[in-house]
């Protein structure tokens, strides 16, 4: 009886020490969890909160005269030397006539963006009637008014350490006044190339040329990583050589992304003499980055199809290429897609292959081919993350939103496809 | 003819192989009357393949040579005192030809000769694609007709078809065996043209890092020096950074997760740790840049601590963020594997659940879990957007995770991107230090792989 109190008496003394470390363990726990989701948040919360007005872009409204002196000084309309920067001028010009000074009325000009004269010489060219007449016109304001618009520049700095000046501040609130002043949507975002200029950059190129590599990078992994696949689980004897394969596809699968970006540098661009910064090369490199996630998850959609349905197809006298082409691949199909769709979207997120094979120069026009020089979206965000201008934050914040848009659709899409053709045998 | 027409019409030709086979097939069953060894399809399929796969090989294996014999004539047809030029101005002075031949910007002055050989490029061109046209259809058409004289009730065409397919398999397979070869060789190949001008003992224990190298001889003060020591010790610093931040969290998330987290707890944060996992890194390197390392940085002053823009502290916080889902994932798997008896049997005897985790199912774990942490670093090591966007380019030999130290990657991105001479030592260190990576990389995940997967079979 002694020894029973005492042991009791034991456990008693240390109960309260123990319980107090198994609500540490717990607590860390929760804690530990809770860092990572709430990354998530502020993550999400902070790209959100500097990417959405990057949807929305400052536009004036100019009443253009459409002056044929300036447009067509020969008499007729050649777009080549016609001076729409001038009539752009002359718009902004009207407005403030008290303007005199060179430096002031430079200053003026500032407000509207380059692209403003674009936009006028191709509404001249589709419609050259309008020669001789007036009318009024949005056009995208300047990079510096967006933002002022937008509150990103902040008014009370002293003028010295923003980039627009007291006067420009004063003429925005003049247009503001005038209703001359609209925040729009931001085609231009998704019509157009990239740009020096941060109120004309687009991601349409980098778009384009995440497209075209994405397809030569599925038309490449998908088939030899379901061949791939489908020797290794259903045709390759154990042995040494199968073996090698097997520890190769898992080691490949955790090499550097950056390290197939040297290999494509040294193999497809100096060896083969592929063209620098085509998708065709960034698609390649791609496909084979994405093959050992393909292969592995394919290999195990083969492996959950249950051996009784090759059996039976044995017994009935297929072959055993019958059987694979006949049942297991239409019964692991939905399986092996789903490892494609999450290796594309892996494909389309990576970047560091892709700035080793030179697909990081500053691409205007938007690539039409697989051999055109082009970008992808994640190198577009890394070159406008470096980019000083304010504008060019906030577009590469819009830019990241969608990208992870597009990661979103696809592995949902994966994901809504694993659970509607999970069987259960 | 184009390549993508070509392309078209060869794959026309292996249809109309395929009826042509199967008919043949089965016009001779029934004028001999005898039953065919295969299904008929299968007599299509010999004749199609036997059709394409020739000419197909044709194709790339002209793609591959016929501009380097191209390249060969135009330059032989250039006068000899242009062909002496060295191997450099020579390659400069046939891109130029090439441009001029396709309509592209051309630098400097263009001459007769160079108009000359333009044309000669062109016309040599033509008739290359107007040949491989030709070539590839005749392999197509002569493949197709060898198959058909030899369809019969009696062959075995599939068998024969199997065989082929079979083969196709396994050349898929052994792509995997194809890259690492070509990894291996191409980062070795350059490494060891690099170490032929800079000696490999300065490479890895040399403690100075400037890789610009003299334009021209007389240049002061760029003679380069290739010690890349500042370069390890920074990946390291970068990458103890982002252990310390990953390993405790992603531990005591798996912990959490697969101990005391109610269904509900679990099925919301499991979904969203994934998602942590499948933000691409240049997006982390956009976050660590622009949002946590002036953050850092504003903390610093706020104490007095002198934080560099561009600190080690920024990139590997961030990093470590990244690899959460890594870590935890792999201690979740190994924690699982541990059998619940054992984890019964310790609750049974009195243990609460902390002291079974920590005591008894830990300890059976860690094996799984250590070879989990050797994957995650080989990740760290290796990641490159992160640090290219937030750390810096100078190579400080330092352990103060406040200031700004470069990486190995991080000097593989800038010694490559942008014009580069390839022969130049400075091109070629990049290749030297892929090496070291790979090298690096590739010794971590088969040490990590193979005890991450030893220790799973020993309980199944």
């Amino acid at each position: 009886m002694v020894s029973v109190s005492i042991t009791r008496a034991k456990v008693e003394a240390g109960l309260r020490r123990r319980h107090r470390r198994e609500v540490l363990l717990r607590a860390s726990g929760l804690a530990a969890t809770f860092v990572g989701v709430a990354f998530l948040a502020v993550f999400f919360a902070s790209l959100i909160g500097q990417g959405a007005s990057a949807f929305l872009q400052t536009r004036v409204a100019l009443d253009v005269e459409y002056s044929a002196e300036l447009l067509a000084p020969d008499g007729e309309f050649d777009p080549q030397f016609a001076d729409f920067d001038a009539v752009v001028r002359n718009s902004i010009r009207e407005r403030f006539p008290d303007v005199r000074d060179r430096r002031e009325r430079r200053e003026l000009s500032r407000l509207v963006s380059v692209g403003a004269a674009y936009q006028l010489r191709d509404r001249v060219v589709a419609d050259p009637s309008l020669i001789g007449t007036s009318e009024r016109v949005w056009v995208p304001a300047s990079a510096d008014v967006d933002m002022v618009v937008k509150g990103k520049i902040e008014r009370d700095l002293d003028e010295s350490g923003r980039p627009v000046s007291d006067r420009q501040l004063a003429w925005i609130d003049a247009l503001e006044a005038d209703g001359r002043l609209e925040k729009r949507f931001n085609t231009a975002l998704f019509t157009n190339g990239d740009s020096r200029e941060p109120e004309l950059a687009g991601i349409k190129g980098a778009l384009m040329g995440s497209f075209y590599m994405l397809v030569v990078t599925i038309l490449l992994s998908f088939p030899i990583g379901a061949a791939a696949a489908v020797y290794l689980e259903e045709f390759a004897p154990k042995n040494r050589w199968s073996d090698l394969i097997e520890v190769n596809i898992n080691n490949l699968a955790a090499v550097p992304s950056i390290v197939f970006g040297l290999l494509g540098l040294a193999v497809f661009i100096n060896w083969m003499s592929l063209p620098r910064s085509a998708p065709l090369v960034g698609g390649l490199v791609l496909a084979l980055l994405t093959l050992p996630v393909i292969i592995i998850a394919s290999r195990a959609a083969i492996k959950a199809v249950p051996p009784s349905i090759r059996e039976a197809a044995l017994g009935l006298g297929a072959s055993r290429m019958q059987v694979v082409t006949h049942h297991v691949l239409p019964l692991a199909l939905p399986g092996m897609l789903t490892g494609a769709i999450i290796g594309m979207s892996r494909a389309l997120g990576e970047t560091a292959p892709l700035l080793m094979i030179g697909m990081v120069a500053f691409i205007v026009d938007v690539p039409g081919s697989f051999t055109d020089p082009a970008t992808a979206l994640p190198v577009q965000i890394y070159l406008w993350a470096d980019s000083p201008e304010r504008a060019f934050a906030e577009r590469t914040s819009a830019a990241i939103l969608v990208l992870l848009g597009f990661l979103l659709v696809m592995n949902l899409t994966a994901v809504i496809m694993r659970r509607r053709v999970e069987r259960r045998w | 003819m184009q390549t993508t027409t070509l392309i078209l019409v060869l794959i026309a030709l292996t249809v109309a192989a395929y009826s042509v086979g199967r008919g043949r097939a089965l016009a001779a069953a029934r004028q001999r009357g005898l039953r065919l060894h295969s299904l008929p399809g299968y007599y299509g399929y010999f004749t199609a393949l036997s059709c394409l796969l020739p000419a197909l090989f044709v194709v790339l294996a002209w793609q591959f040579f016929a501009p380097r014999v191209i390249g060969a004539l135009v330059i032989g047809s250039l006068p000899e005192a242009q062909q002496a030029l060295p191997a450099g101005e020579l390659s400069l002075l046939y891109n130029n030809l090439r441009n001029l031949a396709t309509g592209d910007v051309v630098y400097g002055d263009v001459d007769a000769v160079l108009r000359a050989a333009a044309a000669l490029y062109v016309d040599l061109n033509e008739r290359s694609s107007l040949l491989l046209a030709l070539a590839a259809i005749a392999t197509a058409v002569g493949g197709a007709a060898l198959a058909w004289r030899r369809i019969g009730p009696e062959f075995r065409a599939r068998n024969r078809v199997e065989s082929v397919i079979l083969g196709l398999l396994v050349a898929a397979s052994s792509i995997a065996i194809l890259t690492t070869i070509g990894i291996v060789l191409s980062v070795l190949f350059e490494a060891v043209r690099f170490f032929r001008e800079v000696p490999i003992t300065e490479f890895l224990f040399g403690l100075n890092w400037s890789p610009q190298m003299a334009i021209r001889a007389d240049q002061v003060g760029s003679s380069g020096s290739f010690g890349a020591v500042p370069l390890f010790t920074g990946t390291l610093l970068i990458t103890a950074i982002a252990m310390f931040v990953a390993v405790p969290i992603g531990l005591l998330t798996a912990i959490y997760l697969a101990e005391y987290a109610g269904n509900q707890v679990r099925n919301v944060a499991k979904p969203l740790l994934e998602v942590l996992a499948g933000i691409p890194t240049v997006v982390y390197g956009f976050f660590a840049a622009l949002t946590v390392a002036p953050a850092i940085r504003g903390f610093g002053e706020s104490v007095g601590l002198d934080v560099a823009s561009e600190s080690a502290l920024a990139a590997g916080l961030v990093m470590g963020i990244m690899i959460i889902p890594l870590v935890s994932s792999l201690s979740d798997d190994a924690i699982n594997a541990v059998p619940r008896a054992m984890r019964d049997g310790a609750l049974g005897l009195g243990a609460m659940r902390s002291e079974a985790m920590l005591q008894v199912i830990l300890p059976a774990a860690l094996p799984g879990i250590v070879g989990g942490v050797l994957l995650a670093v080989s990740r760290a090591i290796g990641e490159t957007m992160i640090v290219v966007m937030a750390a810096g380019l100078a190579a400080n030999l330092t352990a103060n995770p406040f200031e700004a130290v470069t990486t190995v990657t991080v000097q593989i991105v800038t010694l490559l991107v942008g014009d580069q001479e390839f022969d130049s030592a400075k091109t070629l260190a990049a290749f030297a230090l892929g090496l070291v990576l790979f090298v690096v990389t590739l010794g971590l995940n088969i040490v990590g792989l193979r005890v991450v997967r030893k220790y799973r079979e020993q309980y199944d």
